[in-house]
């Protein structure tokens, strides 16, 4: 690789062999220089503490976090026996499931009309990515008056139209549907986004020798557009998912996990129990549970998107 | 002629339409954020006089100022540290080629795997134990290190030519100096992108800022919002919105600006 750089006289075969295998550790010791701060990094703040969170989740601790009393499986046979974990799992799995679907269909939607050349189209764009630089708490906030039992939009809007006033936020029956609906809006930014650059990085030679086969808007949609979006679909799908899985802001704001528990979701639920009931042991157990759930999806999305995730 | 006109006007109307839906919500809170309580009472939508009340409120009543200046601080220290840790990683895993370079990159896979909620009690008693609660590095250090951000800068390092760097080793550029001088510069669209990303995601920030913060001198906006909303007790929606408004600004207009650049970012990192 170097050899410019070597004197000119002959040089011995095994003085050659010591210079590369020299300038091996060389490169080795440079590689890891570069790459030492990150991976310390992710040692303290990532590897380290999931290690730990495995271990704290065999034990019972005391309120700072010293484990006292070794129990195995305990603290997760007590959780799955616990109902108020079993709402709380059964509540992030509803809410997975209208927020997931509800997200990707209007985030597409609004990436096909947006993706049409006309004049002005940019402003339009703007508008829907707008909600991604729109924070959850502040996002809360705005949905916080919309679904205001008395001076909010929703109500009055219910209240022109004659039907009866909705406890958006207090009634068990709508609370978790309200926090999935302000969710999919806080999420439409971002996946608008991603879906709108998939959209636009499709070949348009194929829209054009269709068009001189006559095909028509929604054959060429069905046809070209949907398969061709796949790999991005998957994407924005699998990671909608996991921040589904991660929810926790909105739900701090909008109902604190309640009413009657119908919004305790997964994080909720960890942070309630690890920084308000100091039960780190029980709280590991829930965090593991998230981890492998998460896990799982990536692992999913790692191995049906191979075909188009080429890291290597 | 006609097909193409329907066409438009169907598209128009439809675009118009859900761009009203849409912003709706921004649309409202600013609107509130200028008008009087008695006006927001009555259901008013349009504000008959625009009244800067609320923002002086805001401002008077709660040490917004300070919140931003916090938020400022760390999500700026966040953004540099990301830009310089993954810059750093990203140069190894193109330029350096050494025994473990494989395997260090699959640990940079596994990272992104575990999600920040499965480590975050073992990172609040670290953070606790360093004495770093109420501090501005226990509210950004644990962010610096960051897979994607690694994997966007490498897919873009790639791009630069290997004949220039066997040129430079040459001439005897070192690797670090190769790094500065030659693949920064280079790279420079990548890291915007990835900075402005980065800061978005930073501001924006609820739980761990919640949890490492007990403090006005250090809580950030995220969570001086929270407290806005818990302490009004929701009978002075005005100055909420105010106050939700001027959080939501400095990302409106950072998105407004990096649209374009956010979502190659985005796109690539979704398809690479």
């Amino acid at each position: 690789m170097n050899q410019v750089a070597l004197p000119f006289k002959q040089i011995e075969a095994n003085d050659l062999e010591r210079m590369t295998k020299k300038q091996k550790r060389i490169k080795t010791f440079k590689g890891f220089s570069f790459l030492a701060p990150s991976v310390l990094l992710f040692s303290l703040f990532l590897f380290y503490p999931l290690g730990r969170t495995i271990y704290l989740s065999l034990f019972l601790t005391n309120s700072s976090g010293i484990t006292t009393v070794f129990v195995g499986l305990e603290n997760y046979q007590n959780i799955f026996l616990s109902p108020i974990f079993l709402k709380s799992l059964q509540s992030t799995f509803l809410f997975v499931l209208y927020t997931v679907p509800g997200a990707i269909l209007v985030s597409l939607f609004l990436a096909i009309i947006a993706n049409e050349k006309l004049k002005g189209i940019g402003f339009f764009r703007t508008m829907y990515a707008s909600t991604m630089g729109i924070s959850t708490a502040a996002a809360s906030v705005f949905w916080l008056f919309l679904f205001h039992p008395t001076i909010g939009w929703l109500n009055q809007l219910l209240n022109v139209i004659g039907v009866a006033p909705i406890g958006w936020l207090t009634d068990p029956e709508w609370a978790l549907i309200s926090v999935a609906i302000s969710t999919v809006w806080m999420n439409i930014g971002f996946t608008f986004l991603v879906l709108l650059g998939g959209l636009q990085s499709i070949d348009y030679y194929l829209y054009e020798s269709a068009d001189i086969d006559g095909a028509g808007y929604f054959y060429k949609l069905r046809r070209i557009t949907l398969p061709m979006l796949s790999p991005t679909l998957f994407f924005v799908i699998t990671v909608t998912f996991i921040n589904a899985f991660q929810t926790f802001g909105q739900i701090d704001m909008l109902t604190r996990g309640g009413p009657q528990n119908e919004t305790h979701l997964m994080v909720y639920s960890i942070y309630q129990e690890a920084f308000m009931n100091y039960q780190f042991g029980t709280a590991s157990a829930q965090a593991i549970i998230l981890f492998v759930f998460i896990l799982v999806l990536t692992i999913i999305q790692f191995k049906l998107g191979e075909r188009k995730v080429h890291y290597q | 002629m006609t097909t193409s006109l329907r066409r438009k006007v169907v598209f128009y109307t439809l675009l118009t339409l859900t761009a009203f839906l849409v912003f709706a919500p921004t649309f409202i809170a600013f609107m509130m954020s200028f008008m009087s309580n008695q006006e927001i009472m009555t259901g008013q939508i349009i504000p008959r006089s625009l009244t800067f009340d609320n923002y002086v409120q805001v401002f008077q009543r709660f040490p917004l100022m300070q919140y931003l200046l916090n938020s400022l601080i760390v999500s700026l220290l966040i953004m540099v540290g990301q830009l310089v840790i993954s810059s750093l990683a990203a140069y190894a895993f193109v330029f350096i080629d050494f025994k473990g370079r494989d395997l260090i990159f699959f640990i940079f896979i596994a990272t992104m795997m575990v999600p920040f909620e499965a480590s975050i009690i073992p990172n609040f008693h670290t953070i606790r134990d360093l004495n770093w609660i109420d501090s501005y590095p226990g509210l950004s250090v644990p962010f610096f290190a960051m897979a994607f951000g690694t994997f966007l800068l490498r897919q873009h390092f790639k791009q630069i030519p290997k004949e220039l760097k066997e040129a430079s080793e040459i001439s005897g550029i070192g690797d670090f100096k190769f790094y500065l001088t030659v693949v920064l510069p280079v790279a420079k669209s990548s890291l915007v992108t990835l900075g402005v990303y980065g800061f978005l995601t930073s501001w924006n920030m609820y739980l761990w800022p919640l949890l490492a913060t007990t403090d006005d001198r250090f809580r950030t906006v995220q969570i001086g919002l929270r407290q806005l909303q818990t302490q009004e007790q929701l009978n002075e929606w005005g100055v909420i919105m105010a106050g939700a408004v001027i959080v939501v600004i400095p990302t409106l207009v950072l998105l407004f600006v990096g649209q374009k650049k956010l979502q190659q970012g985005l796109t690539e990192g979704a398809l690479k």
